[in-house]
This record gives structure tokens, C-alpha cells and sequence, in this order.
């Protein structure tokens, strides 16, 4: 075997060993110094990030089962960010009387999940991404269920794993149909296959479709997306927050290199609407359940289920605009929603409050955390200047530029919707600045980590959009990495 | 830096220093807050009038150019998308103007309570935004100024407004925000036909030049700029968001919002949606123009039978604002310029307006006309600053609206065709029932019975608060009889519209 495949894959590399220290970590120190891990997971994470920017390698390996090019690598160091601010603000929250035994377990699923999500990205075979998407998927029901002294946590982790394994059923079914069809798994091998075929191949179509259904679990697509409220309601927050972005954004690049990469022929035909209906669904439905709800973390599960629409909008373009302005769209989307979430965090680490009405007069005492949650907000919602109008706004851009009348009026549909969702973006910040409350939250200082991941989110939020090098860097990865858009 | 050497430039970073030095300030320092607030507002003052001294000296110079001080920088470069600046003589009214009634604004806000230093935050970021659009001629940074102007409204009225606030807020901002959806998806149709070669771009100016946005594209695109703005410019049916916000919104707010904010939707309606599209605006133009008539007949007929003087004031705006969506439409020069006239002289009134009932309702806590009478005895400076404002907005002469008002319709009746000039005349009754309206508030209000005894014992104007009226009563009068110096800088900005819009009929 040749070894030097493995220099293809230096952030996967890496994130094993940070894995593997912090196991180590966990297992062989005394018991004293476990108070630490936290923060040594976190500290050595940072040192991974570093290494992760080292320029990419580009080309496959492993029987070109895995591929590395530029736009994974970026897509992986998006993912890396997220992360760690995900690792930072559950520092407190690990320590605690209830968490802590099992703090080690925390990091070790959250670094594991992450590494089958890499694979997912880096995956042109089938039997790889499988193995990355059931490494992405089955601990996250564990972590689900990290607060087990409560019911709704339980519960959480049983829907989750429910419908994992039967999106994952669904999916697998439609990988052996697309084996039947084409003989092979290899991405390159089934779009010949499929460019083969003449006319419309039912078989095919049914495969694609349930593909689009497994996938379109993990980022909570609508019809699919029957899990998300209560998952996120019953997971810890720190978890919660990890689903809505990294999962989501890894499961919603994969998505988009399978469609452009196997599926690449069918676009026109066929893919191109059913795409575009699960986007109107997704964004329309999870925009009416949001402006119902009075739990936070549900709030912000239907934001987020239509959150997931936008960023399909990059997908239907299945042009390196596109592709550009997704990932760019989900690097922003993890700054605004983990900086909701941060909030959501500190509050309810410190009183357990997580409804709405109880945020009444936030700003009156707490003024820095009612102006963090109010930038994600804003930035969620798409208001200037901030990261979000930006990143909703190349995005569209990337729609449109496939210059057909249809797509024009679902960007209309669109933004319609960014309407409706700033109506409930609003809500939040009404509640925060301008209803008073006799009871409101006391004035508290939250954990000096909290505040350190709610500095790099606002960071983001105001930065990664005015300074254009982010977008323009994105986009340069993306125009590097040729061979993606080859089928379209 | 390059970009540091361009005074417009300027119009945009002083507000964020001021809104900077405002957040250094202590929230129980009261005087440093006012201090940072009038520093702010006194340099943009003095940087509009210099500039208005720059373009004069540039115009005089010979320099026939459409615009001046132009300078681009690349920001977004894989969408061609640049910082690009440039003013001719319509944005240098605007800016102007807006100069002005920030001015004013902070100074009609003084006693703002309770916590005055974020609502003058939030009051110099909306100022941000406004100076933002007038000195941009780029699509994307102009939608971006543009939407940084609408959101701190829904926190200023919501959090320092009256009344049903809530309600008002919300509904002003999803409005208008919805208003800016349409725009948004004109903005990326027009981008993605800006040029025939290939090398798309987002600047007006090379967009016009061009000239390549399809006819059959441009049927779609003008519709939904002209929307996307008409909503900001409370064009009929999409202006019910005005009264309400106007209402509830506190003084200061109101001032800006009619003031300035009104404005955008018609200079954006002329900069972007005409400019960029006259074919459609040549064919369908006349649409909009029978909306827009509705607005000025209907919000003046609102205004007769309301008895809050806000509302009162609101529709007036509608009318009034429905003049200016009017007169552009009429694709003629007099009549394009009696619309800047009348947005200066509008915004100048309604903010004078919105000031002096502002400080009335500071005294009596009421605004219902039925509650109140007598006032020019109890405080003349106000009961006369209001008759001024009267006046000019009735059109008497020697005041702006006079100038504005007869330029419009002198256009307007210009226009060849029977329709538009069926048009003008009926919208000419507005005036009437601005009299109407006037004279009966005027009547009631200043010379009427006094209603509540409590009120004889009301003071009159404190100084910041005739410093803050007078400014505009004499910014309505300069304009009212010096109407020549302003046309003089506003005229020639047509040059490129009624150049393109007549090749159109050739």
C-alpha cells in the first residue's frame, strides 16, 4: 500500500489526532486534571485549525474513492470554524455537576462526527460516503441524548436515531438501484452510466429521489424535516447548535457534489425541479411553523429548516457561482446561528429560561448579550450591514445566474420569504428592546468562553461581509477546483 | 488611500464617527451625548454645503460631466461590484436636504427620553444610510445605504415611539422591506442584463450607457424597481404604512422619515427604475402615473377628515409625495425638476411639521385637534411656525411649495398627450383640498377656543427647540423665494433621462 495517499488528506489526518489526544487525555490523566479537557480540546483544536489552512493538496486517492481539491478544503476549513466555536461555547456547560462525568465522550463524539463529515465531502464512492454519513450521523444521537436526566433529551436522541436509520434505508436503497442500473458506485463511473441512458429511466429517477430523501434528512429539507423541532428542542443547546450548522452545512455541500457530479446529466430534466420544489416547500413551511413558536430552541429549528432552503438556492444554480455563494452562505450562517445559540446558551446555563416572552427586557439587563443575539438576528434575516445580507444576497445572485425565468420567480418566492422570516427575526429583537418585564432576566456575566465564542461570532457577523476577501477567496477555491461542474 | 481624497466619502464616515463617539459616552452623561450628537450633525451640515459650493465651482468651471467627483473602488470583485461614487445635481439637493433635517433632528430630539444615547445610535445609523444612497451610484452598495436606512426605524418607533407602536413598527418595516424584496430581485434582473458583452456590472452610469436591458426584460424590471421604491414614496395603494409609522414615530424620527426617507423612493423611482429602463417607463409609465394621482387626490381627501395632527400630516406627506412619483413620470424637464423642488420643499415643510407637533404634543400630551384650541395665544413662536409651515405647504407664494407646486404643473400640462394632461388637471384639485385641510387645522388649532383650561399655563419654545424650527422655517423661505439658485443645480441632472426617454420616440 502507499502510504504517502495519506499526505492527500492532512485535515483528516489531523483532526484523528486531536481525536486521539484528547481520548488519550481523557483516558490516562488523573482525575484532577479533567477539569481541563475542555479547554485542552479547545487549545488543541485552535493548533488543528492552523494546520487545516496549510495550503490543499488536490487529487484523489484510495482507489480515487477520496478526492481532495480546493473546494473541499475550503469547505472543510468552514466546517473547522464552526466547530470550534461550537467547542468554546461548551466549555461551561460540560463542566457541570450533571455533564461532566461524560465531558470526554462530548468532545471525542463531536471530533468523530466531524471527521465522518469530511469523508462525506471528500467522498467520489458511494460505499465512502455511506460510511462518512453513518459516522456523521448514529453519535450524534448520543450527544442527543447527553442530558439523559431529562426526558425530552431522551426522546430527542430516540427520534433522531429513528429517522437516521430510516433516511439512511432509504438512501441505501437507492444506492443499490443506482448499482443496478450502472454497475458501479464510483461517482465518475455512475454518470457515465446515467449519461448513457436515453430518454427518461424511471429506475434512475426513483434512485435519484431517494437519494435526494436521505440526504435531504441530514439537512432537514422539507418533507424531511419532521425530526428537527424536537431534536433541537431536547438536545443540549451545544448540540443543538453543532446540528444546525456544521451537519447541515457539510450534509448541504455533499448534496450539492452529488447532484452536479452524478446526477450532473439529469439536471435539466429532472433534478433541476425537484429540487426547486423542495426549496418552495422548505422555505415556505419552515418560515409559517417559525413565526408559532415560543421556545427558542424550536424558534430557531424552523428558522433553521428554511435556512436550509437558501442554501439550496446555491444548489439549483449547479454552477461555481453557485457553489460559491453556498459555501459562502453557510460560513455566515454559522457565525449569525451560532451566535444565537451562544446567547441561548449562556441564558439558560445560568437560569434555564429558553422561551421568548422570557427575554422580555434583555437589553435593560443585559445589554451585550441583547445586542449579540440582536446582530444574529439581523445577519439571519438579511439586514445591512451584516454578513447575512450579503451572504442572502450572492446568493441569489447565484440562482439567477442561470438566467431562466423560473429560477427568477422561486428568488421571488425567496425573498418574499425573507419577509415573512423577518417578521419572526423581529419578534426576538421586539422582545428583547422594547417589551419590559417587571422579572426579567437578572444582570449575570456569562463564562468568560461564552463570551469569547460570542466575540468571534459578532466578529463575523460584521466583518465577513464588509471585507470582500472572504467571498472573493471562496470563490477563487471554487474556480480552482474545475473538474466539479464537468456532467452539468 | 486613494478613496480618503473624495469629500463624498466623508458623508458616510462621519455619522459612524459620530455614532462611534456616541457609544464611547457614558448613558448617564446627557450633555457629552448631546455634545457628540450636534458635532456630528454641524459637520455634516457644513461638508453639504460645501459641496454644494464644490459642484457650483465644478459647473462653473465648464465641467459638463453628468457626474461629479465620480471614483470607484472594487469591492466585490468576482460580481463586478464596486464602491462607486459620484453626485450630480439632484444628489446634492438630496444631500443637502438631508443635512438639514438630520440638523434639525437632533436638535428637535433633545429631551429624547429615556435612553438617549442609543436613540441617537440608531438615529445617526439611519442617517448613515440615507447619505450612503444619495453618494452612491452603484445598484448593490445603493440597495445596501438603502435597506441600513429602514431598519433602525422599526427600533426608533418601536422602542422612543406613541400610541400602537408596536403595530406601526412592524408594519412599516415588513412594508417597506417588502417594497425592498422587489427591488432586490430588479436589482439582480438589471445586473444580469447589464451589458451586451458580457462584462456584467452593477454602475448606473455604465448601465445606462450600455443601454442593453432587453424591452421585453425591462416590461418586468421597471414594474418592480418602480414598486420596490414607490412603497418607500407611500405611492397609492402601497402608502398605508405611512400614516401609521408617521403617527407613532417620535418626533425626531418623523422629521427624518418624512423628511428624508420619503425621498429615496423618489429619487430612487428616477435615478434607477427611469434612467435604467425608459423604454418601459416610455410604455407603461402611465400606470404608475394614474396611481400616483390617486395618491395625490386621495391622500389630500385623508387628510380632510382626520383629527390627529399627525395623521393629518401623514397624508398630506402621501399627496405630496405623490406630486413628486407625478411629476417624474411626466419624462419632461420642467416638470422633473419641479419634482426635486417639491422634494426639498416637502421634505423641508413636512419636517417642520412633525417638529412643532412634536413639541406641541410635548406640552399638551394630546394631538387630537378636537382637544386643543387657542394655541397662538398660549405659544405664539409655535402657532406662527406652524402657520409658516401651513402656508407653504397650501403653496402661497414666497414659500416652496409655491415654486414647487407651479413648476410641477407647468411641466406636467406640457406633456403632449390628453391623458397626462387629464391627469394634471385633476390632480391639480389636490391643491384646494390642501387648503382645505390647512386652513381647518390652522383655524382650530391656533385660533380656535381653548379647550382644556390646564393649557393656558403651557410655555412657549425653549431655545434648541427655535433654533431646531427656525432652520427650516428659513430653509422653506430661501427656497420659496430664491427657487432659481436650486433650479440652477437640479436642471441639468435631466440631461441624460430626457435625452434617452426622446431618442425613445424618435
Amino acid at each position: 500500500m502507499d502510504y504517502s495517499q495519506f499526505l492527500m488528506m492532512p485535515q483528516e489526518i489531523g483532526l484523528l489526532a486531536v481525536f486521539l489526544l484528547v481520548f488519550l487525555y481523557d483516558t490516562f490523566m488523573p482525575r484532577t486534571t479533567q477539569r481541563a479537557l475542555p479547554l485542552v480540546t479547545v487549545v488543541f483544536f485552535g493548533v488543528y485549525i492552523a494546520w487545516a489552512f496549510l495550503p490543499p493538496a488536490a487529487g484523489k486517492c484510495f482507489g480515487e474513492m477520496f478526492e481532495a481539491s480546493n473546494a473541499t478544503w475550503g469547505m472543510k476549513n468552514i466546517l473547522n470554524i464552526g466547530v470550534f466555536i461550537v467547542l468554546l461555547q461548551s466549555v461551561k456547560w460540560t463542566n457541570n455537576d450533571f455533564v461532566s462525568v461524560r465531558r470526554g465522550e462530548f468532545y471525542e463524539l463531536i471530533l468523530l462526527t466531524l471527521l465522518g463529515m469530511f469523508l462525506m465531502i471528500s467522498a467520489r464512492h458511494f460505499l465512502l460516503f455511506v460510511i462518512g454519513l453513518e459516522t456523521a450521523s448514529l453519535p450524534l444521537a448520543a450527544l442527543a441524548a447527553f442530558e439523559k436526566r431529562y426526558y425530552e433529551s431522551r426522546e430527542a436522541a430516540a427520534k433522531y436515531v429513528m429517522t437516521a436509520v430510516f433516511s439512511s434505508a432509504i438512501l441505501l436503497m437507492g444506492l443499490s438501484l443506482l448499482y443496478g442500473a450502472c454497475g458501479s458506485l464510483y461517482f465518475s463511473n455512475l454518470a457515465f452510466g446515467i449519461s448513457a441512458v436515453n430518454g427518461i429511466n424511471w429506475m434512475l429517477i426513483v434512485a435519484l429521489a431517494f437519494v435526494m430523501a436521505g440526504v435531504g434528512f441530514k439537512i432537514s429539507l422539507v418533507p424531511f424535516h419532521l425530526w428537527t423541532a424536537d431534536v433541537y428542542q431536547g438536545a443540549p443547546t451545544a448540540v443543538t447548535g453543532y446540528l444546525s450548522v456544521i451537519s447541515k452545512g457539510s450534509a448541504a455541500f455533499a448534496f450539492m457534489v452529488i447532484l452536479v457530479q452524478v446526477f450532473g446529466t439529469l439536471y435539466q430534466e429532472v433534478w433541476q425541479w425537484m429540487l426547486y420544489a423542495l426549496i418552495v416547500l422548505t422555505i415556505t413551511v419552515g418560515n409559517l411553523f417559525a413565526m408559532r413558536q415560543r421556545n427558542l430552541k424550536r424558534f430557531l429549528a424552523f428558522s433553521s429548516v428554511s435556512q436550509a432552503g437558501y442554501v439550496m438556492l446555491g444548489v439549483i444554480a449547479a454552477n461555481q457561482v453557485g457553489m460559491a455563494s453556498m459555501m459562502y452562505y453557510i460560513l455566515v450562517y454559522i457565525f449569525s446561528n451560532l451566535a444565537a445559540f451562544g446567547v441561548v446558551m449562556a441564558i439558560e446555563n445560568h437560569c434555564g429560561k429558553v422561551t421568548i416572552d422570557d427575554y422580555n427586557g434583555l437589553f435593560k439587563t443585559n445589554p451585550w448579550l441583547a445586542f449579540t443575539m440582536m446582530l444574529a438576528m439581523f445577519s439571519l434575516g438579511g439586514i445591512p450591514p451584516f454578513a447575512g445580507f450579503f451572504s442572502k444576497f450572492f446568493i441569489f445572485v447565484g440562482a439567477a445566474s442561470t438566467g431562466s425565468v423560473a429560477i427568477y420567480v422561486l428568488v421571488f418566492i425567496a425573498l418574499v420569504n425573507t419577509i415573512i422570516s423577518l417578521y419572526y427575526y423581529l419578534l426576538v429583537v421586539k422582545a428583547m428592546f422594547i417589551r419590559q418585564d417587571e422579572c426579567a432576566i437578572e444582570r449575570f456575566k456569562s463564562h468568560w468562553t461564552e463570551r469569547a465564542a460570542m466575540v468571534i461570532c459578532v466578529a463575523g457577523i460584521i466583518f465577513v461581509g464588509l471585507a470582500s476577501c472572504v467571498y472573493t477567496s471562496i470563490v477563487t477555491l471554487v474556480e480552482e477546483s474545475p473538474n466539479l461542474f464537468m456532467m452539468i | 488611500m486613494e478613496i480618503f481624497s473624495n469629500i463624498l466619502i466623508y458623508f458616510v464616515i462621519v455619522p459612524l464617527l459620530t455614532i462611534g463617539g456616541l457609544a464611547l459616552t457614558s448613558n448617564k452623561g446627557i450633555k457629552a451625548i448631546r455634545a457628540v450628537a450636534v458635532a456630528g450633525a454641524s459637520v455634516l451640515m457644513v461638508l453639504a454645503i460645501w459641496l454644494v459650493m464644490i459642484f457650483l465651482r465644478e459647473r462653473g468651471a465648464g465641467n459638463q460631466a453628468d457626474m461629479i467627483l465620480t471614483g470607484s473602488w472594487m469591492w466585490y470583485e468576482p460580481l463586478n461590484v464596486k464602491l462607486a461614487l459620484g453626485v450630480d445635481g439632484v444628489s446634492v439637493v438630496m444631500i443637502l436636504l438631508s443635512a438639514f433635517i438630520v440638523f434639525a433632528g437632533v436638535f428637535a430630539s433633545w429631551k429624547m427620553n429615556p435612553l438617549p444615547k442609543q436613540f441617537f445610535l440608531w438615529f445617526f445609523l439611519l442617517s448613515t444610510g440615507v447619505f450612503g444612497f444619495f453618494i452612491s451610484i452603484d445598484l448593490f452598495t445603493m440597495f445596501m445605504f438603502y435597506e441600513v436606512a429602514l431598519i433602525p426605524m422599526y427600533l426608533l418607533i418601536g422602542v422612543w415611539g406613541s400610541g400602537n407602536k408596536n403595530y406601526s413598527a412592524m408594519k412599516l418595516t415588513l412594508m417597506l422591506m417588502g417594497g425592498s424584496a422587489f427591488l432586490m430581485l430588479g436589482i439582480i434582473g438589471i445586473y444580469f442584463h447589464s451589458s451586451a458583452d458580457g462584462q456584467l456590472t452593477m454602475n448606473i452610469l455604465e448601465i445606462a450607457k450600455n443601454n442593453a436591458i432587453p424591452a421585453s426584460w425591462q416590461m418586468w424590471l421597471f414594474p418592480l424597481t418602480f414598486i420596490g421604491f414607490g412603497v418607500l414614496g407611500a405611492m397609492f395603494p402601497f402608502h398605508t404604512w405611512s400614516p401609521d409609522g408617521h403617527a407613532s414615530a417620535p418626533t425626531a424620527v418623523s422629521m427624518l422619515h418624512a423628511g428624508v426617507l420619503m425621498k429615496l423612493g423618489g429619487y430612487g423611482c428616477f435615478r434607477i427604475a427611469i434612467f435604467l429602463m425608459p423604454a418601459a417607463a416610455q410604455s407603461i409609465g402611465w400606470i404608475f402615473l394614474l396611481l400616483t394621482g390617486i395618491s395625490i387626490v386621495y391622500g389630500a381627501f385623508s387628510a380632510c377628515v382626520q383629527t390627529d395632527l399627525k395623521y393629518i400630516n401623514a397624508y398630506s406627506s402621501v399627496s405630496h409625495c405623490g406630486m413628486v412619483l407625478f411629476a417624474i413620470l411626466m419624462f419632461n424637464h420642467t416638470a422633473m425638476t419641479g419634482a426635486v423642488l417639491q422634494m426639498l420643499s416637502h421634505g423641508l415643510m413636512t419636517a417642520l411639521f412633525f417638529a412643532l407637533i412634536g413639541m406641541i404634543y410635548g406640552r399638551t400630551h394630546t394631538r387630537d385637534i378636537r382637544e386643543m384650541g387657542g394655541m397662538m395665544h398660549i405659544m405664539p413662536y409655535l402657532g406662527v411656525g406652524y402657520v409658516i409651515a401651513g402656508l407653504a405647504s397650501l403653496g402661497l407664494p414666497g414659500l416652496s411649495g409655491f415654486a414647487a407646486e407651479m413648476t410641477i404643473f407647468f411641466g406636467s400640462f406640457q406633456h403632449p398627450d390628453m391623458f397626462h394632461r387629464v391627469l394634471t388637471v385633476a390632480a391639480t384639485c389636490s391643491i384646494v383640498i390642501t387648503a382645505v385641510y390647512i386652513l381647518r387645522v390652522v383655524a382650530k388649532l391656533l385660533f380656535g377656543v381653548v379647550q382644556d383650561e390646564h393649557h393656558r399655563s403651557l410655555t412657549d419654545a425653549t431655545w434648541e427647540e427655535r433654533l431646531s424650527t427656525a432652520t427650516l422655517i428659513l430653509a422653506v423661505v430661501a427656497i420659496g423665494c430664491f427657487p432659481n439658485f436650486f433650479i440652477d443645480i437640479i436642471r441639468d441632472s435631466f440631461n441624460p433621462i430626457v435625452d434617452a426617454l426622446q431618442a425613445l420616440k424618435m
